[in-house]
């Protein structure tokens, strides 16, 4: 297996392809029977000597037949990969041991449609299948299985298609340089207490999330948790959602320290942790900050907010 | 997008399926045990059913069990499982019962590949060119299936028969190059199983009152020959199976013992022929009365029979040449004229008191010969199919009870006479006449030909042809059995049509296949070799074959890679326009440069040509709506503007 291995390796080893759309050329497309067609083989083998022993005239024309058939089928599943497009899109990110999805938009520039194209990144178990209508553009997710948090690369990714026949497997390696953010997993536990704030003065009090002050109208930047459904049901989705409004949170802000993380714990334990309060924090709608040894971010609450925590937390160096 | 683990199968296959194994199984109910047949097709009826309420297929054990039951009554019926029919049955069952396991698509595959390994099947039986028809179309309807079933459901039934179509299509040069070329073997590799050639009717060896009259009861076609010069006249077309020496009383059988020699003294030159000749199981080669100059690999009997040394079991090509006029074995052996005189004792003494009162007046061989024709003609005989039974003295009861027959009882009963009168007489069985097909000018004989005829040899002439039924019905020998047969008798309603077009229709049918026959089917290792030394290969060798083939073949591969590569470069119809509208542009000496953006040569045509320009601002502004806004009225308007510039 070792030397198949490092064979392969030796035989489909590719540069990255970039983030250009690529359109694949004769030169990277591979074929090879399938175990189908190896079947086939055996039988039209089997036939050829059926034929010849029993002087069968039609017999040897139908072996020849389908062993045209055969050879035609082959070209046709090379054919039902030559030049296609594939440009990469842009992935969301996971949390680690999750399946992250790589976009690939895949067009087709010629009349007739492509069908049955199977992608496989690496040595994941799972595949997704897809088509190409003539003259159309298709978009599928390739999975990939998040094992940890950072930057997760797409390995190299095998495009396939056993089409038409079944009888060979033509497939080409691609490797657009596409990567996704992992989260780390978060491991829930208890918030840390409140911190003081130091600059108390700063803030006049609105914004907070303590003491109900009133309804404003909902921004897309507002959580949903804060919508005042009852509020916004009553006049029948009249007007634009409504959000309750907090006086004086000036106190509630977290500080989610490395520091306050147990000292002992290995790094991606702390990690884990920091992320659960993240999470947590969130979903109580608090205004956090997150400090992490040489790198800090300022209070503050929302997706956004959320994702650049978890971004600074997947990326920091263990 | 649709995400789905490769292995599953696809519910809508299932029909595709059924239908294949259908086509390739359902022809060899023509020759299948019916309890076989209903058996696979109650099993095919199951699986539909399964399919149409969409319910569990049957586990395991039920599938072994029906697997031990048909294998049970295959053995039952055919004792044995392997042999041809056995195989066949077999292959029926598997093909049945894998339709009730089909879960992934690798049981599919096991299908498809199992009903393109039937279709060979089907040639045991039929290589005819409604068989052929069949299973081109059986060939499509499987090679549909495949690609349904790994195109997935995004593939329309349409679309499905036209990329098999065009597989096929694409496929066949590489059928044509392959079946001239490929170095044939005659066969067989091994030894067949004894059931390999069964069932195809011809003559036997022996002969008893009836067995001709059968065979006469059948238009299918012997052989057929075709003469370089003109065809000879009907009564001298006399082909030359088995010669039965040795009689029992009641069946004729010939002498097993080898004979010399014979000497033929010609007394015509020899007429060239080839015929060909539909497998009849038997060695003997039905060559034209008397065969000369005949090639190494054919034997001539004593009794003048051009035998081959294996039995002819498929239709094979011979060119023979015959000398219609010739006297033979002048001088014969005592042995075999002592042999040629023997009568079982207790037989027929009514008859050989005939024959014997006979010779008392008159002992001179071709004077009997005379008389007992005379006898047939005079007396009240007559040509019939339908004889009735003959007792337990078969001779006498023909000559003084029944006096109907057919050709076999009046040559047994002529053979019966010489011999009791003393002359050496024999039966000589084969086919006479035949016809000429208007379209292709084959001599066509068919199994109603058939005829028995003696032969007596007399001193200083040697072995002559007497037939006996040419005394009774004249016209048997000269137009040919339709002609001798009152109506009402049971001949074919094949051979009985008249002259109407049902009749050209019959021959022109005939000649189609004679062309499929002599060219598609009997193209074989010396043909191929013919063909090639045509083509400038010397010597078919093999290796030259191999080398001419890979050459071929890869040349079609290439081909058909460069087509599947070749694409037309497709242009958006706002980026044809464009293009349109620079050209005229280039007319008034404006030229475009590949990286000037239509927005940027605007502002240059302002700058230098200003004339030109409000036309021009109009063709941009189109072709920009047009080729990115996505309206498809744009280019109407970008057409008009093109239209405007000068």
């Amino acid at each position: 297996m070792g030397v198949i291995a490092s064979l392969q390796q030796r035989l489909f080893r590719w540069q990255s392809d970039g983030t250009a759309p690529l359109r694949l050329a004769q030169r990277r497309i591979f074929i090879l029977p399938t175990r189908a067609g190896l079947l086939f083989a055996a039988a039209l083998l089997a036939m050829l000597t059926g034929a010849i022993n029993y002087s069968l005239a039609l017999g040897h024309a139908l072996v020849f037949l389908l062993a045209g058939l055969a050879l035609t089928g082959m070209v046709h599943a090379f054919r039902n990969l030559h030049g296609l497009t594939i440009a990469p899109g842009r992935c969301l990110p996971v949390f680690a041991g999750e399946v992250a999805y790589f976009p690939l938009h895949l067009a087709n520039d010629r009349a007739m449609p492509r069908l049955a194209l199977e992608l496989r990144a690496g040595t994941e178990a799972a595949s997704v299948a897809t088509a190409v209508a003539g003259h159309g553009t298709s978009e599928v997710a390739v999975p990939v299985v998040s094992t940890q948090r950072g930057w997760l690369d797409l390995p190299r990714t095998r495009l396939a298609t056993t089409f038409p026949l079944g009888l060979f497997i033509a497939w080409s390696y691609l490797q657009p340089a596409m990567r996704c953010l992992i989260y780390p997993q978060p491991l829930a536990t208890p918030l840390p207490p409140l911190q003081p704030v130091a600059r108390a003065g700063d803030r006049h009090g609105d914004g907070g999330q303590e003491d109900f002050s009133g309804f404003r109208e909902r921004q897309p930047a507002d959580s949903l948790r804060h919508v005042a459904w009852k509020a916004s049901a009553r006049d029948s989705a009249q007007r634009p959602l409504l959000v309750k409004q907090f006086a004086g949170g000036a106190q509630s802000e977290l500080q989610l320290d490395w520091a306050l993380t147990p000292e002992t714990a290995p790094t991606e334990t702390r990690i884990a942790i920091l992320a659960g309060w993240v999470m947590a924090a969130e979903d109580e709608g608090a205004r956090y900050g997150l400090r992490l040894p040489g790198n800090e971010i300022s209070p503050d609450s929302g997706d956004l907010h959320r994702h650049r925590c978890l971004e600074a937390l997947a990326l920091f160096p263990s | 997008m649709s995400t789905r683990p490769a292995e599953t199968l696809d519910h809508d296959v299932t029909p595709w399926l059924l239908a294949a194994a259908l086509a390739t199984t359902a022809p060899h109910v023509i020759h299948q045990p019916v309890w076989l047949s209903a058996l696979a097709a109650a099993l095919f009826a199951w699986a539909g059913w399964l399919w149409w309420r969409n319910e569990r297929l049957p586990g395991r054990w039920p599938l072994v069990l029906l697997v031990a039951i048909a294998a049970g009554g295959v053995l039952f019926e055919f004792r044995t499982l392997f042999g041809r029919d056995a195989g066949v049955a077999m292959l029926v069952v598997f093909m049945a019962l894998k339709l009730l396991e089909l879960r992934s698509r690798r049981d599919a595959t096991v299908v498809v590949t199992l009903g393109y390994f039937l279709l060979l099947t089907h040639y045991f039986y039929s290589q005819s060119i409604p068989t052929g028809l069949w299973l081109l179309a059986a060939i499509m309807l499987l090679t549909a299936t495949l690609i349904r079933l790994h195109g997935g459901p995004a593939i329309s039934t349409r679309a499905t028969l036209r990329h098999a179509g065009l597989l096929m299509l694409q496929a066949l040069p590489f059928m044509l190059v392959l079946y001239l070329l490929f170095p044939r073997v005659a066969g067989p590799l091994w030894g067949l199983p004894q059931d390999a050639h069964s069932g195809r009717s011809g003559l036997s060896d022996q002969m008893t009152p009836g067995t001709i009259a059968n065979l006469a009861l059948s238009s299918e076609i012997a052989l057929r020959a075709r003469f370089v010069d003109p065809v000879p006249a009907r009564g001298k077309l006399y082909w030359r199976g088995p010669v039965l020496e040795n009689y029992d009383g009641l069946t004729w059988k010939p002498e097993r013992s080898r004979g010399r020699a014979p000497e033929i003294e010609t007394l015509s030159s020899p007429i060239a022929y080839e015929t060909t000749i539909e497998a009849h199981q038997q060695r003997w080669l039905l060559a034209l009365d008397a065969p000369a100059n005949l090639a190494p690999e054919i034997g001539l009997s004593g009794a003048l029979t051009a035998t081959l040394r294996e039995p002819l079991n498929h239709r094979q090509r011979f060119a023979l040449a015959a000398t219609l006029d010739y006297r033979f074995n002048v001088d014969e052996e005592k042995r075999v004229l002592t042999r040629n005189l023997t009568l079982p004792p207790d037989a027929s003494p009514r008859a050989r008191t005939l024959a014997e009162s006979w010779k008392a007046a008159d002992p001179d061989p071709a004077r009997l010969m005379q008389k007992a024709l005379t006898f047939f003609s005079e007396e009240n005989f007559f040509y019939t199919l339908r004889p009735p039974l003959l007792g337990e003295q078969p001779v006498d009861d023909f000559l003084f009870v029944t006096r109907r027959g057919f050709c076999e009882h009046y040559a047994s009963a002529f053979v019966f006479l010489m011999r009791a009168a003393g002359v050496p007489a024999r039966v000589v069985t084969g086919y006479q006449g035949g016809e000429v097909n208007p379209v292709d000018g084959f001599v066509v004989v068919r199994q109603s030909d058939a005829h028995a005829w003696a032969e007596v040899w007399i001193a200083g002439q040697g072995w002559t042809r007497v037939d006996p039924t040419a005394a009774v019905s004249p016209v048997r020998v000269e137009g040919g059995i339709v002609a001798a047969m009152p109506a009402g008798e049971p001949l074919p309603t094949l051979i009985r049509l008249r002259s109407d077009w049902l009749r050209t229709l019959v021959f022109r049918w005939e000649a189609v296949n004679n062309v499929w026959n002599q060219y598609v089917l009997g193209y074989n290792p010396q043909r191929q070799r013919e063909l090639l030394s045509r083509l400038g290969i010397p010597d078919g060798d093999w290796r030259n074959l191999a080398i001419t083939l890979a050459i071929l073949c890869a040349g079609l591969l290439l081909a058909l890679t460069g087509w599947s590569l070749y694409q037309r470069p497709r242009l958006d119809p706002a980026a044809r326009l464009w293009q349109k509208a620079l050209r005229r542009l280039a007319r008034s000496k404006v030229n475009c440069a590949p990286w000037e953006t239509p927005l940027a040569l605007l502002e240059r045509v302002e700058n230098d040509h200003p004339t030109l320009a409000p036309a021009l601002r109009d063709v941009v502004g189109a072709y920009l709506q047009a080729r990115y806004s996505g309206i498809p009225d744009n280019l109407k308007t970008l057409r008009s503007a093109i239209a405007r510039l000068p």
